[in-house]
Parts: C-alpha cells; sequence; structure tokens
C-alpha cells in the first residue's frame, strides 16, 4: 500500500474517529459502552451490506438506485415463502435470488439497450417496488416465526456478534478481495476508470457489467434478509428511499461516482459514519432533522474534502 | 505605433508569438496578419502550430510573449469570450451548436434579443433571418432544429452566428472535412461573399488546391516557425508543399538488418478505403494521409473496434471479423491515438494500465496476485525506462512521453505478433520519440532466435514514417493506395499524394 492510498483510507477513518468523538462528548462515555457500539453495529448491518454491493457498481462507474426496492422484494418474498411453509434456509436463498435476478435484469438491460444506468435503474426501482406490492398483496405479509428472526438478535456469550453481522463482515472481506485480487475486479476498475480503454483492451464489458449488476443486487438481497429478520415480516413499502444512504455510505467512503474508485473498507466507514450520527443524534436527543442536516453536511464535506485532495495529486 | 503604416492597419495582426509547454516549443515568433476583405490559408504539417496559433487568437490561452493587434488597437483576449466580443469566430472541424435547439437560437445564442426580461421571438427571428440571408441562404428555415440539417447547413448556421454577431475576423478550421464537392462550392463562394464584405478570413486546410482555390494569400508554418508565404496565385503546389516539408531529420531512425516472413495479417477490399494490403512479418507497413482521411478508421475497423462494413481482415488462421477481445487472443494489440481518452486509465496505477490485457500470468482461475502484477510491471519500467515512481504510481501523473511507453508496453507485456500503432509518437518530447523508433526498430529485427514481429502504423509526421517504414501507403480522402517501398518515397512525394488531386468523395 503506497503512502497515499494509506492516506486516503485513514482520511475516511479520521473522520469517523472525529465524529464518534463528537458524539461521546456530547452523550457521554456509556456512547462507548459495549452494548452502544453492538446496537450501532446492528443498525449499520443492513446499509453497510447493500453499501458493499453499490460499491462494486460504482467502481465500475455505474449505480443503482433499484436498490431500496430489491429489499423490499426480498422481504415479501422470504415471508411468502415462509408462509408456504418453505424451510427457513430455502426462503432466505429465494429472497435473495429474487433481488440477483433483478440485478441480473438491470445488468441486461444497461449493456442491452445503451440507456445510462442511473435511468435504467429509475424505471426498475418503480417496477420491483410494484412488483413487491403486487406480490405482497399491498400489505405486511405476517410470516411464522424462525430462526431469521434472530439474524440481528444478540447471542449472549456464543459470538460476540449477532450472526448476522458476522456474516457481513465475511462478506465484506470476500467482496474486498474480489476486488483487489481477481482478474475481475481489476476489469471493474478498468471499465469505470476508462470505458473505451477497457473495450480496446479486450476487457468483455457487457458479460462483466451484468456480472456486477447481478452480484451487487444479491448483496443487497443479503441486506433484504437482514431487513426481514429485524422486521420479522414481509413489507413492500420497507426502505423507501433507502438506496440513497446506500449511495451516501459508498460516497463518504472515498468511491466517485464518475468511476474507477471505491474502496470496500471505505465504504464500511462511511456507513459507520451514517450510523453513529444517525445514533448520536437520537441518544443526544436531537430531532430528526437534525440529523438529516448533519448527514447531509458529511456527504458534501466528504466530496469536497476529496476534491480538494485529488486536485492538489493532480497539480 | 511608429511603424504604422499610412494605409489602413490590417484587421487583426499577430507579432512573435511565441508558446511552449513545458519543453516543448509550440509556436516560436510567429507573425500573422490579414486584411479586411482578404482570405489567408494558413497551411501546414500536423503539429506545425496551426490550431496552437488560431487558439491564442480565439482567447482560449495566452501568449508566453508576442503581441497582437485588431484594427490597430492591441488585442489581449483573456478568455475565448472576450475574443468574441472583440469579433473573433472561430469555426471549428467539430461544430458547436445545440442540436436540438433550433436554428434561430443557434444564431442569436449568447445574444438572445430580449424584451421585459423575457426573450423577444419575434426580434430573435426577424435578426436570425437576417443573418441567414446576409450569408444568400434564405432556403434554411430559422424554426427548424438544427438537428434536422445536413452537415453542410449546418456549418452555415455556424457561421450565420459568427455574422449576426458582428465578427470581424473568421477562422474555419478544415471546414470541408466532412462537406462534398457541391457543398464545398457553394461554401467558397459564401467565403467570397463574405470577402467582399470586408470579413478577415483565416482558412485552415491540408488540401493545398482548395486554398489555392478560395484565398489570395497564405502563410505556412513549420515547426512552430514561419515557413514562408505569398501570393496563391504565384505560388505552385510543388513549391508550398516544399516550405511545408522543409528539412530532414537525421539519424534519428535505426535501421537493423530485416527479413520478411511469412504473411500473418491479411485486408482485402476494407472499407474505409477499399483497403487492401497484407502484412508480413519483420516489417513495419506505415499508412500516411491527413486527419480525416480514414486511416484510423481503418486502423480500428481492423482491431474490431467498428464493425467492418465490407470487406475482410484475416489474422493468421483466423479469418472474419471480431472484436478486440478476439483480437488480443489472436495476437494483434493496438496502440489508440487518443492516449488521454482511450489509450490510458489515467486515475488507475501504472501496473493495471500496462498489464491488463493479460493479466493471467498473476494467478489461476482468476485469481491476482497484485504482487506478482507489480513485478511485472516494474521489469517492463525498468526495460523500457519509464519514469515514474513505481508500478503503484497512477498512470495520469507521468508526462505524456512516458504514458506513451506504458501504453506501448502494453503490447509488450501481452507478447502480440501484429502491433498496430496509431500516432505513436503524437505530443511526446523528442527523447522519448527517440527510445520509441529504437524500440519499434528492434521488433521487427532480425536476430538470431528472436522472433520478429509485424507492425502496422499510422502517422501524420512523415519524416517518421519515411526513417521507421519498409513500406507506405496513402490514404486520402477515404481511399488507401497502394503501398509502396520507402525508399522509392520522399516526403514530398508522400505530401503531395495525401494533399493534392481532386478534392470531394
Amino acid at each position: 500500500m503506497t503512502t497515499r492510498s494509506l492516506l486516503d483510507r485513514t482520511g475516511t477513518l479520521l473522520g469517523l474517529i472525529l465524529v464518534a468523538m463528537v458524539f461521546g462528548v456530547l452523550v457521554g462515555p456509556h456512547f462507548f459502552a459495549p452494548t452502544n457500539l453492538e446496537l450501532m453495529a446492528r443498525q449499520t448491518a443492513i446499509v453497510s451490506i447493500a453499501a458493499v454491493g453499490m460499491t462494486i457498481v460504482i467502481v465500475a462507474g455505474g449505480i443503482d438506485l433499484s436498490v431500496g426496492s430489491m429489499i423490499a422484494l426480498t422481504t415479501v418474498v422470504i415471508a411468502q415463502l415462509l408462509r408456504m411453509d418453505v424451510s427457513p434456509p430455502a426462503a432466505a436463498l429465494g429472497g435473495i435470488a429474487a433481488a440477483a435476478l433483478c440485478g441480473l435484469i438491470n445488468g441486461v438491460l444497461i449493456t442491452q439497450l445503451r440507456v445510462v444506468p442511473f435511468i435504467v435503474t429509475l424505471g426498475t426501482m418503480l417496477i420491483i417496488r410494484g412488483a413487491a406490492k403486487g406480490f405482497g398483496e399491498e400489505r405486511r405479509i405476517e410470516a411464522p416465526a424462525t430462526w431469521l428472526n434472530d439474524l440481528l438478535r444478540v447471542t449472549r456469550g456464543e459470538m460476540l456478534l449477532p450472526s448476522g453481522i458476522w456474516a457481513v463482515i465475511v462478506l465484506s472481506l470476500i467482496v474486498g478481495g474480489l476486488l483487489r485480487y481477481t482478474r475481475f475486479g481489476r476489469h471493474t476498475f478498468a471499465i469505470g476508470s476508462n470505458e473505451r480503454m477497457a473495450r480496446l483492451c479486450g476487457v468483455a464489458i457487457t458479460r462483466t457489467k451484468v456480472i456486477i449488476y447481478t452480484l451487487s443486487a444479491a448483496l443487497t438481497g443479503f441486506a433484504g434478509l437482514l431487513m426481514f429478520s429485524k422486521l420479522s415480516v414481509g413489507d413492500p413499502t420497507v426502505a423507501i428511499g433507502l438506496e440513497l444512504d446506500v449511495i451516501a455510505a459508498v460516497i463518504i467512503g472515498g468511491g466517485s461516482l464518475l468511476g474507477g474508485r471505491g474502496t470496500v473498507s471505505g465504504t464500511l466507514i462511511g456507513a459507520a459514519i451514517m450510523t453513529v450520527i444517525q445514533i448520536g443524534c437520537s441518544q443526544k436527543g436531537l430531532a430528526n432533522w437534525v440529523q438529516q442536516i448533519v448527514t447531509g453536511g458529511i456527504i458534501v464535506a466528504a466530496v469536497a474534502l476529496d476534491r480538494v485532495r485529488s486536485g492538489r495529486t493532480a497539480s | 505605433m511608429t511603424d504604422a503604416p499610412a494605409a489602413a492597419p490590417p484587421r487583426f495582426a499577430m507579432r512573435g508569438i511565441r508558446k511552449a509547454f513545458g519543453a516543448t516549443v509550440a509556436l516560436d515568433g510567429v507573425d500573422l496578419s490579414v486584411n479586411a476583405g482578404e482570405i489567408c490559408g494558413l497551411i501546414g504539417q500536423n503539429g506545425a502550430g496551426k490550431s496552437t496559433l488560431m487558439s491564442i487568437l480565439a482567447g482560449a490561452q495566452p501568449p508566453d510573449a508576442g503581441e497582437m493587434f485588431i484594427d490597430g488597437t492591441p488585442f489581449a483576449p483573456a478568455n475565448p469570450i472576450d475574443a468574441r466580443r472583440a469579433g473573433v469566430a472561430m469555426i471549428y472541424q467539430e461544430l458547436s451548436l445545440a442540436p436540438h435547439l433550433s436554428v434561430m437560437e443557434n444564431i442569436m445564442m449568447g445574444a438572445e434579443p430580449m424584451r421585459f426580461g423575457l426573450v423577444d421571438w419575434r426580434r430573435m427571428r426577424d435578426m436570425a433571418s437576417r443573418a441567414l440571408a446576409q450569408l444568400g441562404h434564405h432556403d434554411i428555415p430559422p424554426d427548424a432544429p438544427v438537428g434536422s440539417l445536413s452537415v453542410a447547413a449546418q456549418q452555415l448556421v455556424e457561421i450565420a452566428r459568427a455574422v449576426a454577431l458582428g465578427s470581424r475576423v473568421l477562422v474555419l478550421d478544415e471546414p470541408t472535412s466532412s462537406l462534398g464537392r457541391a457543398d464545398v462550392e457553394r461554401l467558397f463562394a459564401l467565403l467570397r461573399h463574405l470577402k467582399a464584405q470586408g470579413h478577415a478570413i483565416v482558412y485552415i486546410s491540408h488540401f493545398i488546391e482548395e486554398v489555392k482555390e478560395v484565398a489570395d494569400r497564405f502563410i505556412v508554418l513549420r515547426d512552430g516557425r514561419n515557413a514562408g508565404a505569398g501570393a496563391t496565385n504565384d505560388a505552385t503546389r510543388d513549391g508550398i508543399v516544399a516550405l511545408m516539408v522543409g528539412r530532414t531529420v537525421g539519424d534519428l531512425f535505426p535501421r537493423s538488418p530485416r527479413h520478411r516472413g511469412e504473411a500473418i495479417l491479411d485486408v482485402s477490399g476494407l472499407e474505409p478505403g477499399s483497403a487492401t494490403f497484407t502484412l508480413y512479418r519483420g516489417e513495419i507497413l506505415g499508412i500516411a494521409g491527413v486527419l480525416g482521411s480514414g486511416r484510423t478508421r481503418l486502423l480500428r475497423t481492423i482491431f474490431g473496434l467498428q464493425p467492418v462494413r465490407a470487406g475482410q481482415v484475416r489474422v493468421g488462421v483466423y479469418s472474419g471479423a471480431a472484436d478486440p477481445h478476439a483480437r488480443w487472443r489472436q495476437g494483434l494489440g493496438m496502440l489508440s491515438e487518443d492516449r488521454k481518452e482511450e489509450g490510458l486509465a489515467t486515475a488507475l496505477d501504472v501496473a493495471d494500465n500496462l498489464t491488463l490485457t493479460r493479466l493471467s500470468p498473476f494467478g489461476a482461475a482468476g485469481l491476482l496476485s497484485p504482487g506478482r502484477q507489480r513485478a511485472a510491471a516494474a521489469r517492463w519500467i525498468s526495460e523500457l525506462e519509464i519514469k515514474c515512481a513505481g508500478p503503484d504510481q497512477k498512470a495520469g501523473e507521468l508526462s505524456g512521453g512516458n504514458q506513451q511507453k506504458i501504453a506501448i508496453a502494453r503490447l509488450l507485456h501481452h507478447d502480440v505478433d501484429v502491433l498496430i500503432l496509431d500516432e505513436p509518437t503524437r505530443g511526446i518530447d523528442v527523447g522519448s520519440k527517440a527510445q520509441i523508433y529504437r524500440l519499434i526498430d528492434a521488433l521487427v529485427a532480425d536476430t538470431a532466435g528472436g522472433r520478429p514481429r509485424a507492425v502496422l502504423m499510422v502517422s501524420s509526421y512523415l519524416p517518421e514514417l519515411l526513417g521507421l517504414c519498409d513500406r507506405i501507403a496513402v490514404m486520402k480522402r477515404g481511399r488507401l493506395a497502394e503501398a509502396l517501398p520507402a525508399e522509392t518515397l520522399t516526403e514530398h512525394d508522400l505530401m503531395m499524394a495525401a494533399t493534392v488531386g481532386a478534392s470531394g468523395p
């Protein structure tokens, strides 16, 4: 790792430490109590894993606005499958597969219609939301209680963290490795950095992009599973606007909407920063509107800082 | 001014203009002046400094030294808007029009007539119609969207904009490159008409006959200096070409013993250019021609970046069309002429840029060891003497010459048999050029135990083609002529073949 990429990463990490310290002072020392940290980890898990998927898409120069709808669809599919007496693991896989299918469709539409990802996924955002509502008969789907509801629940003594959070950590490590230690990862960076060059260099652009959107959607499906676990029902109206939190986490973490830049570690820190602000504000008793203003300010500041930094290295 | 002539000063004058980019001197004391009611042709090879000179006149960049005057008053535009206000209008090859807006909106853009803070549409239509009428073109409807017009009509709209905004100096850069012969005739008639109205016109073209036909005078630039000037009536084509070509370059070009091996790339009847040629191992085949002649499109079609419309490409045993992915596998590699936009990913590091086409040696089953990737990149960095902090440095932070070496090293890393090089030394310093020449020569050299490659290269720089190539074919207006042995050709021959002859497709 070069000194600069170290600086890039620690830059976001410093941001997290700074934000945490500010709330530590505001809220008091119990802000850093293990139970509170665990609360934050649980709160951040859903956005984090979807944002890890979004990191791949954004590194490739794309965007996916349909992740909120995919999460809702996943919760509905899982609930319906459980009601049909499908076993919990199969229901979970079914929900993730539904999301992955949405991603596959996104990828195929983007590469075959040659329409920009923003527009395609703006459309599929509505389509998938509609599908979730249709499939959920426009209401919350109650599902029989299974261990799927305990993925984010504290299990004292055994595993230190809830199993869902362990899964997020493992998946993040895998995706981080995928971006750095595989040909697919380097091709993803090449496409996002300069698609014309990638084409000249013989990168299979269509295939790679379809894989990227499908993979990202599968991770979003996992976020949907965690969401189902949190809600214990299938809710077609959940996670409206969540795609913006997901994208914000990637951007705060150093990803660029122009493509070619972004890291999984940065994204996780970005998601953590947003969670710290949310939990800090609510524990300090600050109103929701303050939270929103602070989060918005952090996004703008993160991008502005990044501009200054890259501007300096370019000149 | 003490030396001001008794007669009216020229419409515009540039004196002693100097401009350097780093160590490269683009313009070294250039003079250019044009009178009102005069068309002056500006001629020179690619890289002679024409574009830089005109961008200074247009206010896009300031000169390092020298002065400019318009109608005798000093002129130092801070930006292109300043220059436009002073009456300098540029018509580039790439038109700058908004295709979805109407003709009149395009003509009056930035100077829309207003009434009570709102656009005065009636006056806009009147003013636009008047501008079109002044050009003698009532036939273009002011309400039509510009995108629905022919290229020739769009060009007229752009000229009408210049006229409507009261331009005094009109610069046209290669205006006929996308026009048919009849449209060229109409354009020339229009330029003579504008000349009679007192405009000063600079006409930039590669085509000497066009300059002779439409311009009163011509000025030749060569290597950033005035190489000659005169009245077009008195000049011969040969004389003008001699001024463009000038001196010959010394022994910048090494020539190892070469031995022509088996045929490795066969092209027949390929569009553009109805190109037919065979490339053999151990030889360099050059394609000469001016910008826009179709050279680059031909290379891109061979490499699968553009669809094959007619004709055939055969690489060794593989025949038929293929995409770039397949071409690399067949042992072809291509260097793009556009280093920034297509050649490199400037935000990625040197190692990624250099090894992207062949990552397989760095790990099995799709895995990749960054350490081994970096080690391979480091080997090429030292072998080609690429100046950089290491394989982890971002490619965009390197100089043009070193960037180009990375782009070429990609082909070497892939170990291709056929190198397709589009402008391999464009925009790089002389030192890097010399290194790249040595490298290209070594690739085709007949050395014991070595495997000579084949090189197909396009260049606008004729000495480079003559110095490196075994055979050279000239492309002109989308037709590729037969390749001739380089030793039988001179710069003068190539320049004549590329720039003289019937214009219009």
